[in-house]
């Protein structure tokens, strides 16, 4: 039972660094020898306890996520999203898209058209930058690990403002488009999508290119409703 | 000026719905409510008709209620029904003499192995444009007529009337055992084997083989024009619509000129191409059924095909053999391999219906080796629909020679990306899915809105469409898969000669 209560240790003292911490850093933390820390690093991180970033320093991984949420597939999360985001397209006329986060890569599962029988092309599977969409956006500043979070410009300040408000605006990934984009929960309340729209300037800003308040309001309420229909009741 | 609204009841297998929509097909409110399924004895499945009828009123007052705090008013109903389900009720009392024969019920097996066996049973297809089968509603009413005690006196002394759902809701609806009016839609009729397909009237020659008195059946009329005024529902509201359901959901799908087509991917699925106002003679596999008449005009005809076996084959691998927790979870498991690794499966769980229509087939998984893992199976499951919706189409397109320009696409297994490309590529041609999944029930609000003059005419119902997904083929998987159709159908020849045993 000691070693549990070792990896407990090293995963408060990851989890209260409010960044990513080098295996010295976290030795000398919890009173460990370096080689004893490093072996149950290695074991975290082949459950996906702990991720390490390109410097080989720690942070919070995807599987306590998982451990939080119930592991919540991404083809159920379509389908039963599938109705509210069609919805959310008739009544915005937008294109919606809906983001997961799959380590720190923002994925494309559900895409529907705008509704002006114009040529698209479905961009499920799609990878887009974290840090210039409005999905990634919010998937970023909910997400529970720090390493994800820290993709963003602006850090703490971005991340606190889309959390506070509870939606994120940002150009989208298409060049001349604005994306809009508020977080979908699972039935823990952690935030497991994005769920948004996107479209011209014109047509999701307003005069002082604010997003339109009727915009955000059908972003947000449609989010909720997909929280809902995953079991999410805050 | 208020907006207008329509009111849609989707009578279905499950339960009965109702969706307000709006002017754009947009809904304003729904309300749905499960009815209970019986199983007497094996093969035989029956709904309750008073709890399906006590289920109409309740959600259709609910979702007109949730629908009266918005601006509009509901200025007509139509309604949608799940198909072939045979009900009869005395006329004195509305109280049905047993309970609903569903559409999946087979207890009038051996009575249709007798009726095909007579000497003038030629007289069944050349009429009603449909090979006699158990399938459809005739037989289950004269099942009924033989069955139940005294059913056949009390029908020929006119105490006794026949219905599909449809009917019954609208018997009820406008008035029951006063005043309520005794009728059916074309396209529910063209499901009985009674009606003449051409001249759209009950055919006297089919009542006698069939043994059918014509007092008990209603009267028919065109799917889109005035049937009745509900007064059943608080406010008297004009009925303009009524359609069975897979046609209901090719009209949603605002599929009105020849070779349009549609898909429902549900538990089964049912493939429906508008073949314009004449009739296709098919020897193929397909069948030829009235699509929709709009009042004052020729009817318009479909061809058919109805596979049994579709999101069923995903229910058996979640719930037979537990390889996934969730319907949608096979996608995932078929995306952790390349190919079905050789490996197909026929789904005949009780025999193939259309273009095969071999009772006796059973199910086959044909080219197992060590190689094969349960993501080729997950593969193998979502081809099976694939290429049984080839299967149809080029059925299909051997009947009436009508080009697929696309295949319009809903239900529930249309968020399965891996399905739907895989269909596009198994049959070249693009599959879209529109914005509205419920096509059904925007099919009934359509009809019953176009006749009151909520749309002008079927190109403002055409302008709601709007596509939420296109998949389109890829030429080199087009042809990869042309390739390897033989394959499939080798199967299928096997899973019908394992059932002849």
């Amino acid at each position: 039972m000691q070693s549990l209560e070792r990896a407990a240790a090293i995963l408060q003292v990851v989890a209260g660094s409010g960044g990513t911490l080098g295996v010295t850093d976290i030795a000398a933390a919890v009173g460990l020898p370096k080689t004893t820390a490093h072996s149950l690093l290695r074991t975290l991180l082949g459950v996906r306890f702990v991720e390490q970033d390109h410097q080989g320093r720690y942070a919070l991984g995807q599987g306590l996520l998982r451990l939080g949420a119930g592991h919540l597939d991404v083809n159920e999360l379509r389908s039963r999203a599938s109705n509210w985001a069609d919805a959310l397209a008739s009544r915005s006329g937008q294109a919606v898209r809906l983001a997961t986060l799959d380590g720190d890569r923002v994925v494309v599962v559900h895409h529907v058209f705008r509704p002006d029988d114009s040529v698209q092309v479905l961009d499920v599977g799609t990878v887009l930058p974290a840090d210039r969409t409005a999905l990634g956006r919010v998937l970023v500043a909910f997400a529970p690990h720090r390493s994800v979070r820290g993709v963003v410009d602006g850090g703490r300040a971005e991340v606190t403002a889309v959390r506070t408000q509870g939606w994120a605006v940002e150009d989208g990934h298409l060049p001349g488009t604005v994306g809009l984009a508020a977080p979908v929960r699972g039935s823990t309340g952690l935030v497991v999508a994005a769920l948004g729209i996107t479209g011209p300037p014109e047509a999701v800003l307003d005069g002082a290119r604010r997003p339109r308040g009727r915009l955000v309001a059908m972003v947000v309420e449609s989010a909720q409703s997909v929280s809902r229909e995953l079991g999410w009741h805050g | 000026m208020a907006d207008r609204y329509v009111l849609a009841v989707d009578q279905g297998t499950t339960s009965t719905r109702s969706i307000v929509f709006d002017r754009s097909g947009r809904m304003v409110s729904v309300r749905q409510r499960e009815h209970r399924q019986w199983f007497p004895r094996p093969g035989w499945v029956e709904h309750d008709p008073m709890e399906i009828w006590a289920n109409t009123q309740r959600t259709a007052a609910q979702a007109l209620r949730d629908a009266a705090s918005s601006a509009g008013e509901v200025v007509a109903v139509g309604i949608a029904n799940q198909r072939e389900t045979t009900v009869v009720w005395e006329r004195a009392t509305g109280r049905p003499i047993t309970r609903a024969i569903v559409w999946q019920d087979t207890r009038t097996a051996d009575l249709v192995t007798r009726l095909a066996a007579r000497p003038d049973a030629g007289v069944v297809r050349e009429r009603s444009g449909m090979d006699i089968a158990g399938y459809f509603a005739g037989p289950r009413l004269r099942w009924v007529l033989d069955s139940v005690p005294r059913a056949r006196e009390r029908a020929d002394r006119g105490e006794l009337l026949f219905g599909t759902m449809e009917t019954w809701l609208i018997w009820n609806l406008t008035g029951g055992t006063d005043g309520g009016v005794h009728v059916t839609d074309v396209t529910n009729a063209s499901r009985t084997s009674l009606m003449d397909v051409r001249t759209c009237r009950w055919d006297p020659e089919l009542l006698a083989f069939f043994g059918i008195p014509e007092t008990m059946l209603p009267e028919i009329r065109p799917s889109v024009g005035v049937l009745g005024t509900a007064s059943a529902l608080g406010q008297p509201i004009p009925i303009t619509g009524a359609l069975g359901d897979q046609q209901a959901a090719l009209f949603g799908q605002t599929c009105f000129a020849p070779g349009e087509a549609k898909c429902t991917y549900g538990t089964g699925s049912f493939l429906l191409q508008n073949t314009g106002t004449e009739l296709v003679h098919t020897r193929s596999g397909s069948i030829s059924t009235v699509a929709y008449q709009l009042t004052g005009e020729p009817v318009h005809y479909a061809l058919e095909g109805s596979v049994a076996v579709a999101g069923a084959l995903v229910q058996w691998l979640r719930d037979a053999l537990g390889l996934i927790a969730t319907a949608p979870e096979v996608e995932t498991l078929a995306r952790t391999v390349e190919d079905n690794g050789g490996c197909y499966v026929v789904p005949a769980f009780s025999g193939l219906l259309a273009p095969h229509w071999r009772g006796e087939a059973r199910g086959m998984i044909a080219g197992l080796t060590g190689y094969v893992t349960k993501g080729h199976l997950a593969r193998a499951v979502l081809e099976a629909t694939g290429w049984q919706t080839r299967d149809v189409v080029v059925a299909m397109a051997a009947d009436s020679g009508l080009q697929l320009p696309a295949l319009r696409v809903d239900g529930g297994m249309t968020t399965n990306n891996l399905l739907m490309q895989f269909v596009a590529d198994a049959l070249d041609t693009p599959v879209v899915r529109p914005m509205v999944g419920e096509t059904v029930s925007l099919g009934a609000a359509y009809a019953a809105g176009l006749a009151v003059g909520l749309w002008a005419d079927v190109e403002a119902l055409r302008r709601n469409w709007h596509r939420s997904a296109q998949w389109s083929p890829v030429p080199a998987r087009a042809a990869q898969l042309s390739a390897e159709y033989p394959t499939w159908e080798k199967a299928v020849r096997l899973s019908i000669a394992w059932g002849d045993g």
